[in-house]
């Protein structure tokens, strides 16, 4: 298993629990799509969610491909770990 | 379609080596109410259900699909360290003999995945009856899981998925009610 450091695995929680709020509200919303709150809420972790997604990839390579993320040379989505590596 | 992203939903962390555990924890990798038949069912009832509900199943469905890469990974981690004479002890000597540590869907008795364990009526309300019921019974079987384990680091991640289990129930009881007003509004005007 790949050592990862401190600071990687407090960025991944980071963003897991924004995804895990954004999840949540996604299928709130799915059943209550007049929630004028829940939608403002979920744009602002939207937005917030961009910003991690940024900095995660920066630091750490991409969360997505197929053209969801940049690549750096040589190409770097195969490189370890995988989720289930950490 | 679907787009993989490189991380876990949830964090996944093991306290030991347990191969028993895993052997527990494959009835909700290809068990009859584990994560691959809840991703496939609602996946599969998207197509001919009203419009008013697609969203919430394919939501669900493939939210159903970054769990079962969190019980995958659980077992993965429960077994990479394990020897033979480990997973024998465990009750793991005939899945050893098929697959070796490899993962494969089946339950914890050793019997393989089937299609059987989806329905797809086309009925509406009869499909999400079947969804409600299938999440009770996972959050069920998630805490029949707790019940045997003695890893607290694998609790904390079957826990959260237990607590999905209710959210899913409760959103499905929601799309029920959506469309029995829908089905009135029509009977009226
Ligand atoms: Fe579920």
């Amino acid at each position: 298993m790949k050592q990862m450091p401190k600071e990687y695995y407090e960025l991944l929680e980071k963003l897991q629990a924004v995804d895990f709020a954004l999840v949540e509200l996604t299928l709130y919303l799915d059943t209550h799509p007049n929630d004028y709150q829940a939608i403002q809420q979920f744009n602002q972790l939207a937005q917030q969610r961009k910003h991690l997604k940024k900095q995660y990839e920066t630091a750490y390579g991409p969360l997505q491909q197929y053209g969801n993320s940049y690549s750096n040379y040589p190409w770097n989505w195969n490189d370890t770990p995988w989720p289930w590596q950490v | 379609m679907w787009i993989y992203e490189k991380k876990l939903q949830y964090p996944v962390r093991v306290s030991t080596c347990n191969p028993k555990l895993a052997k527990y924890l494959i009835e909700q990798y290809g068990g009859a109410d584990g994560e691959l038949a809840a991703a496939l069912r609602y996946l599969n009832q998207r197509y001919s259900i009203p419009d008013k509900v697609i969203g919430l199943l394919t939501d669900i469905g493939t939210e159903e699909l970054a769990h079962l890469e969190m019980i995958a990974t659980m077992v993965y981690k429960l077994t990479k360290d394990a020897t033979p004479e480990q997973l024998k002890e465990a009750g793991l000597d005939a899945h050893y003999v098929n697959h070796d540590r490899a993962l494969f869907y089946h339950n914890a008795a050793g019997v393989p995945w089937t299609a059987t364990y989806i329905q797809a009526k086309g009925d509406p309300i009869a499909d999400l009856y079947e969804d409600i019921a299938a999440e009770e019974k996972a959050r069920a079987t998630y805490q029949w899981i707790i019940n045997m384990s003695d890893d607290p680091d694998l609790n904390d991640g079957l826990r959260f998925l237990r607590e999905r289990e209710i959210i899913h129930a409760q959103r499905f009881r929601e799309a029920v009610e959506i469309l029995k007003e829908e089905r009135d509004r029509k009977k009226f005007f």
